[in-house]
């Protein structure tokens, strides 16, 4: 037996130790890894103004194929907004630049881009976010900052920092949309009288159901709650700016609380509804136009009360492909590609340029799609837009008593 | 079965009640599982019966969820890297867990209790606390996002099953036979592979089919750890109820079904063949 | 003779020592890979809860001198002076979001403070204190730089004290926190119960069927158990997922309410804790059965059927006899399936809705969502401390080699 186990041991030993020169090898590569992006980054040349030279391909022969063998993880909100991405930017670029892109889905918010930066594992590279999030990962150090130059100019000349609608470009994000918080129902679940108005969510007696509201962020929902409690959409902030502002919205959110169910990914609303668990719940405007007009789903919008936000390309600080990531910026910001995405999807774009480009949805030339962006002049009578910079700051604060609350 | 002593209308009774009351249990033990299977053939993308299946209409019935799950290459990219990790770990707890519990099973093992406490405490300690605490160490040397990183973080995960299986086996094993086989003229390599591992082999089977089943099921560390290369089956069905509820879970979770029915087989298979051989030396 | 004796006997003792050595060795893989893999990260990652090096690197000359500060009454000049030097040099280097993000977890509401000080903080002149309370008023508080303070040193008490719901004042001295921002030992207390709970209805269920397959022949006994494991062995996410199917609001189980009681019969089954106890219940009852099963298996029958014969009733004897035979049994499963739903993770987040949220949904929330990593540690701290010793009853109580898998 002595022989035995000392096989045995040895052939243990073999293990551990093979694991351990693993650990150690991988441990190294990463250190490599990062050794090499710092000479990328002293190295790093951005695009011309055009966006169309790749600042890495100098000997290339083209620019098509110019990131042949390159990849990029490009993280979005899934469902059919990231299907309106991959057609309107994605495979252009792909086809352009012979990129291979990797699409991965998230729920918003800042803490995995922060856990991947201050982890020093950064794996994402572009990041579609909400622009109050990118202003705080921004203050944070979490994003590179993309000079406003890189961006092509309009058909007409325009350049970009005129073409684009205010605070379309700041210094870590580019946006691409104008998107809505709004709240939807199905029509078939109020048959005697319908909701018309933001107050209406709030009002369990005459509209009975289950409601959803998102989970991930006292963000929205505390201005639903005070908007619908009577602030007007100039005194919002300036009442959420006070301790017994904050109150009130929690207060009016308690009303519902127990007959919420909460959502995170965006094509989660549109489900809820259609499977009857909510008869009513806030949704980002697009999802619910997908499923009314793609789907040919009862479901109706309140336009009243709406919360306008922009959504922008963000690129990760420390990324690998720094040099392809701001290229897709570039690429994915212009005109065309704008214009593109709202065949797909009910955002409005973030250039003056792409909203004459903007014509009916792709698979039903029937269906206007400027009167369904939340930013027509019919739907945006009471709408509120998103203080950026507010929630930048007190995002956090206000995270700490959401989720007390949301735990209670 | 029947006792002659008793046999009153009340105990009759009494009977009754309790196999009525054993059968529901078992029927909430068993139902949940069955029930979904004839739901994954729902031809409508719901998670509820329609009419048309209530009568039986061959109309509600399809195997679109199925052609999903072949037509879809992320389930299948999922598959392949759940097979993979789980093998890798399996092997690698097996091998493990085998020799920790050879020790184990040992009269001279110093601080027994202490020893197998500490190497079966993976499957007490809260999954949340030990993904956090990979989470930060594999980050830190560059092993998180990797495929390595899930295998070795699921071996810990799956070790306990190993050695818990295997002390069980091996208490029950006599060391006398392997001196008996010394003396009859086999060297230990002979007498190990001759009678040690004919012996053991049922039991460490099943811990491996234990450890296989844990890693194949496992997602929490997979969250914590994985990045868009290590989407594992359990990963998938995660996202997949959480982002985009379709019946396509329904019919992974009909074939996984299946497939843990057949692991539950093949152990218990095991265990009838290893019982008569674990007591031939006290007879 | 004699000195071959002893060498003998010497021999026996080495022998013996080599053995023991050699049987050390074959454990010492596992173990070692295990402190690599598993005990090290958990032991580097509980550290987080009390290091926190943040301020002392990020403001290094204000964090030195409030440590000279007792609290008490206004902050020393010289710390005023060095923090509007210090933050004007976060501002520039990108480093003031992390601070700012340290010292709102000391203090609420200290992150806008900062960022919108340290914005104009390098246009600062003396008198420093002035400039300060020019940009908030917030700054004459001595609570704020209270915060400062504490959060100035290396090491921590702070984030065990906020897994109390409770927080420092500048002077040390421990308050509970405001009302609404309580949540963490009502969070500890929800577990403790829903693990009782599932713990208690795992043996109202379990006990009376393991009972009712220990009295059948033995071919039925392997059919019924077949049907006890096949749950054990099927996926978690499996079982999640039918639940979620059997008890959503158009569930299996309401549209068959609904088919005798109209839509008003339809019950709130799942996005609740009634989710989180009907899926933890269902997923933990193999864990109380089979010890339990197992342990009956071992009571000779004649033992109850001699009591009756001595005059007991059936009832008696089930009671007197047969009950306490068994506990041992279903303690152990018992206690195994109350430290198992202890650190339920997965079921609560998918089937529990908002308040059927555990500790460890909180813990993974303050890991991959807040990222105040050191609560998260502090909480997984509080809840492994509370594990183990259970642990520890059960290795010495019940006995490791109770753990039976089938």
């Amino acid at each position: 037996m002595g022989r035995t186990t000392g096989i045995i041991i040895a052939a243990a030993a073999a293990i551990v130790i093979l694991a351990g020169a693993l650990l150690l090898m991988l441990g190294r590569g990463s250190e490599k890894a990062v050794n090499e992006l710092d000479k990328e980054l002293t190295d790093l040349q951005l695009p011309d103004a055009d966006g169309s030279t790749p600042a890495v391909a100098t000997d290339a022969p083209g620019a098509a194929a110019a990131l042949a063998g390159q990849s990029l993880v490009v993280v979005s909100w899934g469902g059919a907004y990231t299907k309106s991405q991959i057609e309107a930017y994605h495979k252009p670029f792909t086809a352009k630049t012979a990129a291979k892109i990797n699409s991965i889905d998230y729920n918003g918010g800042i803490a995995e881009i922060k856990a991947q930066v201050e982890a020093k594992n950064v794996t994402w590279d572009v990041v579609d976010m909400e622009l109050a999030d990118a202003q705080r990962a921004c203050d944070e150090g979490l994003l590179e900052k993309i000079d406003a130059g890189v961006l092509p100019a309009a058909p007409d000349g325009t350049p970009a920092v005129q073409d684009f609608i205010p605070n379309g470009i700041t210094p870590c994000a580019v946006t691409t949309i104008v998107f809505s918080h709004v709240v939807a129902y199905d029509e078939t679940k109020f048959e005697a009288k319908k909701p018309s108005k933001l107050a209406d969510f709030f009002d369990l007696k005459t509209f009975p159901g289950k409601r959803g509201l998102r989970k991930t962020s006292p963000k929205i929902n505390l201005e639903l709650a005070l908007r619908a409690d009577g602030v007007a959409p100039e005194k919002v902030y300036e009442t959420l700016a006070t301790k017994e502002g904050v109150s009130r919205a929690f207060k009016k959110l308690d009303t519902i609380k127990d007959s919420v169910i909460w959502w995170e990914p965006g094509s989660q609303p549109p489900q809820l509804l259609a499977s009857g668990e909510v008869t009513m719940t806030t949704a980002y405007n697009g999802r619910i136009f997908d499923a009314q007009i793609g789907e040919g789903k009862p479901f109706k919008i309140i336009w009243d009360g709406q919360i306008q936000e922009l959504d922008v390309l963000g690129v990760v600080k420390g990324t690998k492909n720094l040099s392809a990531a701001l290229q897709f910026v570039a690429f994915a910001t212009d005109t065309q590609r704008l214009a593109d995405q709202a065949q797909w999807i009910a955002y409005g774009p973030a250039r003056r340029s792409s909203l004459p480009l903007v014509g009916t949805y792709h698979s039903k030339p029937d269906v206007d799609m400027k009167v369904h962006m939340p930013n027509a002049p019919e739907n945006s009578t009471n709408a509120l837009q998103i203080d950026f910079l507010w929630w930048a700051d007190h995002q956090e604060e206000l995270n700490q008593r959401w989720s007390a609350w949301l735990a209670k | 079965m029947a006792e002659p002593l008793h046999n009153t209308p009340k105990d009759k009774a009494e009977r009754v009640i309790s196999r009525g009351y054993a059968y529901l249990v078992l029927a909430f033990l068993v139902a949940p599982l069955l029930v979904i299977v004839p739901l994954s053939f729902n031809a409508e993308p719901y998670f509820t019966f329609t009419t048309k299946m209530l009568t039986l209409d061959p109309d509600g019935f399809s195997f679109r969820w199925y052609r999903d799950i072949v037509e879809n290459p992320q389930w299948l990219e999922a598959i392949g890297n759940s097979l993979v990790i789980a093998l890798a770990s399996t092997f690698l707890a097996t091998v493990l867990g085998t020799l920790a519990a050879v020790g184990l099973a040992r009269s001279n093992m110093p601080f027994r209790d202490f020893f197998m406490a500490l190497l079966i405490s993976p499957l007490v300690v809260p999954i949340v606390i030990a993904a956090a605490g990979m989470y930060f160490f594999y980050s830190s040397v560059g092993l998180a996002q990797s495929h390595l990183g899930i295998i070795l973080a699921h071996t810990t995960l799956g070790v306990p099953f190993v050695v818990i299986t295997m002390t069980a086996t091996l208490s029950g094993f006599d060391r006398n036979l392997i001196k008996a086989a010394g003396s009859l003229g086999a060297d230990p390599i002979t007498a190990f592979f001759r009678v040690t591992l004919p012996l053991v082999a049922p039991g460490m089977i099943s811990g491996a089919l234990f450890a296989f089943a844990a890693s194949f099921d496992e997602v929490v560390t997979v969250l914590f750890l994985g990045g868009p290369e290590q989407r594992t089956i359990p990963r998938q069905m995660w996202s997949g109820i959480r982002e985009q509820i379709s019946p396509t879970i329904l019919a992974v979770a009909t074939l996984l079904i299946i497939f843990s029915s057949l692991l539950l087989l093949a152990v218990e298979m095991l265990r009838r063949w290893h019982a008569p051989h674990a007591q031939l030396p006290k007879r | 003779m004699t000195t071959e004796t002893t060498s003998l006997a010497e021999q026996f003792k080495r022998s013996g020592k080599n053995a023991r050595r050699g049987t050390f060795l074959l454990v010492l893989p596992l173990l070692a890979f295990l402190t690599i893999t598993f005990f090290l990260p958990i032991f580097n990652m509980l550290n987080r809860s009390i290091e926190d090096a943040t301020i002392a690197d990020n403001l290094p000359r204000s964090a030195d001198a409030l440590r000279s500060w007792n609290g008490k009454g206004r902050p020393p000049f010289s710390a005023i002076a060095a923090l509007a030097d210090d933050l004007a040099r976060a501002h520039r280097e990108g480093t003031i979001g992390r601070i700012a993000t340290r010292l709102n977890f000391e203090r609420p509401g200290m992150r806008s403070l900062l960022m919108k000080t340290a914005r104009v903080a390098s246009t600062f002149e003396p008198p420093y204190a002035q400039a300060f309370n020019a940009v908030d008023l917030q700054w004459s508080d001595p609570e704020v730089w209270g915060a400062l303070r504490h959060a100035s040193a290396s090491y921590t008490s702070g984030y065990y004290i906020a897994a109390f719901d409770e927080t420092r004042k500048a002077d040390g001295t421990r308050v509970p926190r405001a009302e609404e921002e309580q949540v963490y030992v009502m969070l500890f207390q929800r577990t403790l119960w829903v693990a009782f709970l599932v713990t208690a209805l795992c043996f109202v269920l379990g006990y009376p069927l393991a009972y009712f397959i220990s009295q059948q022949d033995e071919k039925t006994r392997h059919l019924l158990l077949i049907l006890v494991l096949l749950p054990f062995w099927t996926s978690l996410l499996v079982r999640t997922t039918s639940w979620i199917a059997l008890l959503q609001t158009n569930g299996i189980l309401n549209d068959g309410l609904a088919f005798f009681g109209g839509d008003g019969a339809r019950l709130d089954l799942m996005h609740n804790m009634n989710g989180t106890l009907i899926a933890m219940t269902h997923i933990l009852l193999p864990f109380m059965i089979l010890p339990t099963y197992s342990v009956m298996l071992s009571v000779p029958p004649a033992l109850t059927r001699a009591a009756v014969s001595l005059g007991a009733t059936p009832w008696t004897a089930f009671w007197r006899v047969y009950f306490p035979m068994t506990l041992p049994g279903a303690a152990a499963g018992g206690l195994l399936v109350f430290i198992l739903a202890l650190g339920y993770y997965i079921t609560p987040t998918l089937v529990g809705g908002r308040s059927g949220q555990l500790i460890s949904n909180m813990i993974q929330f303050h890991m991959q969502t807040s990222l105040n990593w050191g609560l998260a540690a502090a909480l997984g701290g509080i809840l492994l401390a509370i594990v183990t010793v259970l642990y520890i009853v059960y290795a010495r109580v019940i006995g490791l080699n109770r753990l039976r898998l089938g």
